[in-house]
């Protein structure tokens, strides 16, 4: 188990009812824990949804460490 | 100045547009987004900003640096509310200076473009009836 902090934003604030939280985890990628929470909280559908790792940008597949910073970013809307 | 900043307080263009001056410039290109009444053929009354200000200012940063390397400007920089903003209010401003408009004006579209599909940033619009929806979200 790796304890990892996640951050949400916006409507995945809104769906998890809280702004982040530390999990403990067995997902050994973003796109794992991403599916842990996305039953647990009904978030939006993967492909539409972005992941920053430690605040960069990364891919779906990319490895969790114990103590990764992770947000994921729903679709876009500034301006 | 920071190329690209969140502002939590209204944004004031003029001091903002001084900030990129230069004597080997003699143009300033600048874009300002406002709250607008409706969307979609809703009447909006209000909306809200919420940004990742970490990956937001990376990424912004990484658009205003990409463009002066693109379109050879002298200067860049925008900055985007955070926050309740009301109808009227500006909601980002972009600035590009160049020793011609030419440049300026493709930067500065450039610019807004990106930042739109590109930053960390969410919009919250407030509609006529009570109810509310996040933009691009709330669709599924």
């Amino acid at each position: 188990m790796a304890k990892i902090r996640v951050q949400y934003f916006a409507i995945l604030r809104e769906r998890a009812g809280r702004a982040g939280e530390e999990i403990d985890t067995v997902a050994a990628t973003a796109g794992a824990l991403y599916a842990e929470l996305e039953g647990r909280y009904s978030f939006p559908a993967l492909r539409s949804v972005k992941v920053a790792i430690n605040d960069e940008f990364c891919p779906w597949d990319a490895p969790l460490s114990p103590g990764d910073s992770v947000v994921f970013i729903p679709p876009v809307a500034g301006g | 100045m920071a190329r690209f900043a969140f502002a939590r307080a209204a944004i004031n263009p003029a001091t903002l547009s001084r900030t990129l001056a230069e004597e080997a410039c003699g143009a300033l290109v600048t874009f300002e987004g406002w709250v607008r009444n409706h969307n979609d053929g809703r009447p909006v009354l209000r909306l809200d900003y919420e940004g990742y200000e970490a990956l937001a200012v990376r990424e912004g940063s990484r658009i205003i640096d990409e463009a002066i390397a693109r379109f050879g400007v002298s200067g860049a920089a925008c900055v985007h509310r955070l926050g309740s903003l009301a109808l009227g209010d500006l909601a980002v401003w972009v600035g590009v200076t160049s020793g011609h408009r030419g440049a300026a004006f493709d930067a500065c579209r450039y610019i807004i473009d990106e930042v739109k599909s590109r930053v960390p940033i969410w919009k919250k619009e407030y509609y006529e009836g009570g109810d509310s929806g996040w933009i691009n979200c709330d669709t599924r």
